[in-house]
């Protein structure tokens, strides 16, 4: 099991600012129609102060019930989830999300569904309409501010969804597989620009992802979680110079930390 | 020759012909005429009604019972979809009933309500209205129910009050659904106003249908068919017209789509 797996296990470096999100003891068990079913189990981790952390796991291991519980749509069974130093006991605004699918409201324009946010905590849109536009600019949809979804393909939808979770200035980004949906070219090359808009807004990031290249590309840190109940298993700093450009992919680190993680998904026997 | 002057000359072509064999039939003397009579005498009795304005009075009460019925029982639907799919512990009271009383044929009711409601105008637009409610009632809730979650909990997460996400997400979610129940409804709706004038009634398309059975005037009888259709495929391109401008972001493939798939619940 996990505790025989060797490797570059490491405990996080801790940075000098106060930790932005601090998940401790986590556990989840729910009602299922077979019992009681428990979706995470004495789940750590924590996030600083613009750091992008992914949690890599099989399907099913909870990891999306771990994203419901941080933005507080979900109560936890067992520990506790701390943002900002505040306890979070429900929902609460300081986050932004991102979905699996990129969950636009159709009969709105892009520019509207980028304001969403800002409307339903009953903030002035008018006053948030440049802060909007710049991030249409950076998200490279300046030209289809006033198009409407469906008018735009898949890979232009979630960057839409991503400009909408950075549109309130948020604590802490949740993705949540946010490129799943998408076919495999377009997928790494959303990686390589979400990377670009990271590295523009330094937003702590909490990503979700069943991919190890993303992960690896991606992340500062990656948390390897388990097969259900998910509970942590790894611990992988990622020391690979920013901005990782494409041609990382085949660099000896790369293919060691990407071998490492591959290894240990096998040993387990649960690569998605 | 132009897709779009196709697209309309075909079906012309086909009705002209249908026309001409239809006179063809009836004047070479294998049907009698009595039974069904040629188109020009048709055209000929609907230039009469038309012109001495003898049907007009007929047509109007018809189209009055079917818009007030209709637009009633869909105002009615709607109101009570939007209550029974916002609040669980009403829908677990009250939708067995309305499971149950879907299935009750409405027309059944059509002499009941003469009884109450009296000979005039009134006893139709109930029965339209009842007619009218199912379809609605049942599209507008699985629509509403069916809004995407992501989007409720995006709402949610920004701590949305109930009404705010109702109104924001889940009620243009069920619009074309919405649309698709009210376009059964208009059918239904002719249908009951027709239904309800057959069973008694001093004015209306239906009567004047029966009033002519009884004198055997069966040209009369044909143009009161042809003006209800009239009616209905004006009502009916009218609703299909609103719906592609209100619910713009469903292309009109996935709402005739919806339409299909919905008929069942007719």
């Amino acid at each position: 099991m996990s505790s025989t797996v060797a490797g570059a296990s490491s405990q996080p470096g801790v940075a000098s600012a106060p930790p932005r999100l601090v998940v401790k003891d986590l556990g989840v068990t729910y009602a299922g129609s077979r019992g009681q079913v428990q979706a995470l189990d004495d789940l750590n981790l924590t996030i600083g102060e613009g750091e992008f952390v992914a949690v890599l796991g099989p399907s099913g291991c909870g990891k999306s019930t771990l994203l419901k519980i941080v933005s507080g749509l979900l109560a936890p069974s067992s520990g506790e989830v701390t943002l900002n130093g505040k306890v979070v006991r429900g929902p609460q605004s300081e986050v932004g999300i991102v979905f699996q699918q990129p969950t636009l409201l159709p009969w709105k324009t892009v520019l509207d569904n980028v304001l969403v946010p800002i409307r339903v905590l009953g903030k002035s849109p008018a006053h948030y309409h440049d802060k909007a536009m710049g991030l249409l600019e950076l998200t490279g949809l300046t030209d289809f501010a006033s198009h409407y979804p469906n008018e735009l393909s898949g890979g232009m939808q979630q960057r839409v969804g991503i400009a909408r979770g950075l549109i309130n200035d948020p604590q802490l980004l949740l993705m949540d597989e946010p490129f799943s949906a998408l076919d495999a070219m377009t997928r790494e090359r959303m990686a390589a620009e979400l990377q670009t808009i990271w590295l523009e807004a330094r937003k702590a990031v909490l990503f979700i992802t069943h991919s190890i290249q993303e992960a690896v590309l991606l992340a500062d840190r990656i948390i390897v979680l388990s097969d259900r109940p998910g509970h942590v298993v790894e611990v992988l700093d990622v020391d690979l110079e920013r901005p990782r450009l494409s041609d990382v992919v085949t660099s000896p680190r790369f293919t060691e930390l990407y071998a490492h993680l591959r290894a240990f998904f096998r040993v387990d026997g649960k690569l998605r | 020759m132009s897709e779009r002057l196709k697209n309309w000359l075909s079906p012309s072509l086909t009705f002209v012909a249908l026309l001409l064999v239809w006179q063809g039939v009836t004047t070479s003397g294998s049907v009698p005429d009595y039974l069904i009579p040629p188109p020009s005498r048709v055209g000929a009795a609907m230039w009469t009604v038309y012109t001495t304005g003898t049907i007009l009075p007929h047509l109007a009460a018809t189209a009055t019972e079917m818009i007030l019925g209709f637009t009633a029982g869909s105002i009615a639907a709607l109101i009570a979809a939007c209550i029974v799919a916002e609040f669980r512990e009403v829908e677990r009271c009250v939708y067995p009933f309305i499971v149950a009383l879907q299935s009750v044929p409405k027309v059944a009711l059509a002499p009941l309500l003469i009884v109450w409601f009296g000979f005039g105008i009134a006893s139709k637009v109930v029965l339209v209205g009842l007619i009218c409610f199912f379809p609605v009632f049942v599209n507008a809730m699985t629509g509403l129910q069916a809004a995407r979650p992501e989007l409720v909990d995006l709402y949610r997460a920004f701590s949305a009050t109930r009404w705010r996400i109702f109104w924001d997400v889940k009620l243009p979610s069920a619009a074309g659904a919405i649309f698709a129940g009210l376009q059964v409804g208009l059918v239904l709706a002719l249908l009951g106003a027709v239904v309800g004038e057959f069973v008694a009634a001093q004015e209306g398309l239906g009567s004047l249908i029966q009033a002519s059975s009884l004198n055997f005037d069966v040209p009369v009888m044909f143009v009161c068919i042809v003006t209800l259709a009239a009616l209905g495929a004006t009502a009916s391109a009218i609703v299909r017209a609103l719906h592609r401008r209100i619910v713009f972001w469903e292309g009109p493939r996935a709402a005739s789509a919806t339409t299909t798939k919905q008929n069942g619940h007719a």
